[in-house]
């Protein structure tokens, strides 16, 4: 999970990271009391975005009073930066800023550990510096062992070639935001830009964090992070019934078990569609491991009340699953949803007990199910079925 | 010979006493497996009794408290792992301390940070792991470690290494009359114990092994980096297949690991990558299979 910067900021504060004061204002009105209440002087207007370039696209703006603060609010405040619609900004104290640096932390997964980046040339976009001035961004591996104790964050200090009066202060923070990484179970931690203000502070003016959902279980704290609005429905739906689901545009509802084989699926489906009137996959939605009927139902109900959803395609491979429980889930699933159940399914099940599987399904005899051989047969009878509907409308 | 796992393996099972423990412990029997004990503190010095199909009477499968006294008691030289994710770095920090050469780790949902030490770990004391998040591996007659059904192929002389369980599956039974040497699911995690590139070299070096099929999905560039190193390494024809063609920017697709980021991690530009380095891709999944079919049969 992506964190918005003013989320960021607080992770950061409660690390000891030094950042500056910053409100979160949803409205002009809050935006002007966010204005007053970080003493009423000159401060910057921060559209939330889950994005870059946000600058250049007028989502960030100087206010010298409350009075233009909720003035710039009210400008940021729903403006589309990359498909991201602005909800919320954060209202920050101003900084007089001296030198601006850039600093991350995150996954290495070629390497398998992590890897601390740092310059002294921040503010621009980090990839562009990569590729423009490889030579002024250090890159300096960490050992998940050792992690970045006094030592390593020294080594990334001097291979950044910060000057002396602030290498100690730069560590410091660099160990700080070590802590983030650790503490919270990130996958990235980026600061960019980090500042040397006029006044000597070493301070962190924006940030990146992602956190690792697998760590969740140790973090009951990070659900209140979650960006609820942002959610669509049907994965909110999902997620609530413990189903790996992803909404997609298309008209072919697909279920299947293993991350794999989903995906798989919904590119055999895409390449069948372009011979039925280009119809897409509507969905990600794997069933995992249990596919029991409680498990099929909740997934054919979130697919079916997709109304972009024309017709669905199940597709199996009973390896751990058996096809009979999976078959017994389907048959239950129609009963269970009854009326609510109107679109065409093609099912597609192989491995574990196929024969029984596919017989407990012609046994039902369900007016809606037709039953596919192979996956790319049944890919192709979704689509081809998804496209009569919408043709037929 | 096949790959990481033969008949002479020996195999403990951490986690045997819990209820997927217990399921695919039997099916490991089933399916061939020398099971010569399970690690539970709790339930040390007891035995657990499986019916295995086809057996004539239960198999008993004894219970030790650690995993180095089952080692010292039964020379195993292989831990799979079905505990919890909360608990699954201190059960792969106690194998790799116990001097297991090969730890295959089921797990799903482990901390990726919880990975990156223990796999440092077992780095230094020269352990191989396999996954997180995985479904083991089976070389088709000899053993099977994990959770692959041992019923879909026999053996035969193709490689198989995929991030992805089911996919697995499906590819094994498209290439069901040929047969396997090794199939390797190596998980579909950002840090994972094997990589491509960790199979393909030993599926290069085994005398068993004719021809590789090789299965990635979207995220990272690990199947870039398979690709540039089957063009230096490897002999044997490879044969690939890449899932995600259709997945959006910036959402996972089931695998932790599985997520396009920007211009990274697509799957058009891991299927260019191993197209250059010779690797003929499939569209399709009976299309990859298709290929392979004309590789064995040329």
């Amino acid at each position: 999970m992506d964190l918005f910067e003013y989320q960021a900021r607080d992770v950061f504060e409660k690390h000891g990271v030094p950042v500056l004061g910053g409100v979160v204002a949803t409205t002009p009105e809050e935006a002007r009391s966010a204005a007053q209440r970080l003493g009423g002087g000159t401060v910057v207007v921060k559209a939330q975005v889950k994005t870059g370039g946000r600058g250049k696209a007028g989502g960030v703006k100087l206010a010298h009073s409350p009075e233009e603060a909720a003035q710039r609010a009210e400008e940021i405040l729903g403006l589309d930066i990359k498909g991201h619609v602005v909800r919320t900004v954060m209202v920050a104290q101003g900084a007089q800023i001296a030198e601006e640096f850039y600093f991350s932390v995150l996954l290495d997964r070629a390497e398998r550990r992590y890897l601390a980046m740092a310059s002294v040339e921040g503010g621009m976009e980090i990839e562009q510096l990569a590729v423009e001035r490889p030579e002024a961004l250090a890159k300096v591996a960490v050992d998940p062992l050792v992690g970045i104790d006094e030592a390593k964050a020294a080594e990334i200090v001097a291979a950044a070639g910060f000057a002396d009066e602030i290498a100690g202060q730069v560590a410091d923070v660099i160990r700080k935001l070590w802590t983030v990484y650790v503490e919270e179970d990130a996958t990235l931690v980026e600061v960019n830009p980090l500042v040397l203000t006029k006044d000597g502070a070493v301070v962190a003016l924006d940030g990146k964090v992602t956190l690792d959902a697998n760590a969740d279980f140790r973090h009951p704290e990070h659900a209140a992070l979650e960006d609820v609005a942002a959610t669509d429905p049907l994965e909110a739906r999902a997620k609530e019934a413990d189903l790996n689901y992803v909404k997609l545009d298309g008209a072919v509802g697909i279920i299947g078990n293993g991350a794999g084989l989903v995906m798989s699926t919904l590119d055999v489906v895409a390449y069948a569609g372009e011979a039925h009137g280009g119809v897409r996959p509507a969905n990600f939605l794997d069933i995992g491991g249990g596919a029991s009927a409680e498990v099929m139902a909740a997934g054919l109900d979130i697919i079916l009340s997709d109304p972009q959803v024309k017709s669905v395609f199940v597709n199996v491979f009973g390896g751990i699953t058996a096809c009979d429980a999976v078959a017994n889930g389907i048959v239950a699933a129609l009963e269970i949803l009854g009326d609510h159940a109107t679109k065409p399914l093609v099912v597609r099940l192989d491995g574990n007990n196929v024969v029984e599987g596919r017989r407990i399904l012609a046994d039902a005899a369900h007016p809606l199910v037709t039953l596919a051989e192979t996956m790319d047969g049944g890919a192709d009878k979704a689509a081809q079925l998804a496209h009569a509907a919408v043709t037929a409308a | 010979m096949a790959i990481f796992l033969t008949e002479a393996s020996k195999v403990i099972v951490q986690g045997m006493t819990g209820s997927e423990g217990q399921k695919h412990t039997t099916r490991m029997l089933a399916g061939g497996t020398t099971v010569v004990g399970g690690v539970n503190p709790r339930k040390a010095g007891t035995s657990v009794d499986f019916t295995v199909p086809g057996a004539d009477a239960p198999v008993a499968v004894p219970v030790f408290g650690t995993v180095a006294e089952a080692v010292a008691a039964t020379g195993a030289d292989v831990s799979v792992i079905f505990v919890p994710p909360a608990h699954t770095k201190a059960a792969v920090l106690e194998a790799v301390d116990a001097g297991v050469p090969l730890v295959v780790i089921i797990t799903e949902g482990v901390p990726v940070a919880d990975t990156a030490e223990f796999f440092a770990a077992a780095q230094a004391k020269g352990v191989r792991l396999i996954g997180p998040n995985c479904p083991g591996l089976i070389s088709p007659g000899k053993s099977n470690v994990g959770i692959i059904p041992a019923d879909i192929t026999g053996p035969g002389r193709i490689g198989l290494v995929s991030k992805s369980g089911t996919l697995t599956y499906q590819m094994m039974y498209e290439l069901r009359d040929f047969g396997f040497s090794t199939a390797i699911g190596i998980g579909g995690d950002p840090i994972i114990g094997t990589t491509h590139i960790d199979a393909l070299a030993a599926f290069e070096a085994d005398p068993e092994t004719a021809a590789i099929v090789m299965i990635g999905e979207i995220g990272g560039d690990a199947e870039e980096r398979a690709a540039a190193f089957i063009a230096e390494h490897v002999t044997k024809p490879v044969v690939g297949y890449v899932a995600g063609f259709t997945a959006p920017e910036g959402k996972t697709m089931g695998h932790a690991g599985a997520i396009v980021s920007g211009s990274s991690g697509t799957a058009q530009a891991k299927k260019e990558a191993l197209e250059a380095a010779g690797v003929k891709v499939g569209k399709t999944p009976s299309e990859t299979a298709e290929l392979m079919r004309q590789v064995l049969s040329a």
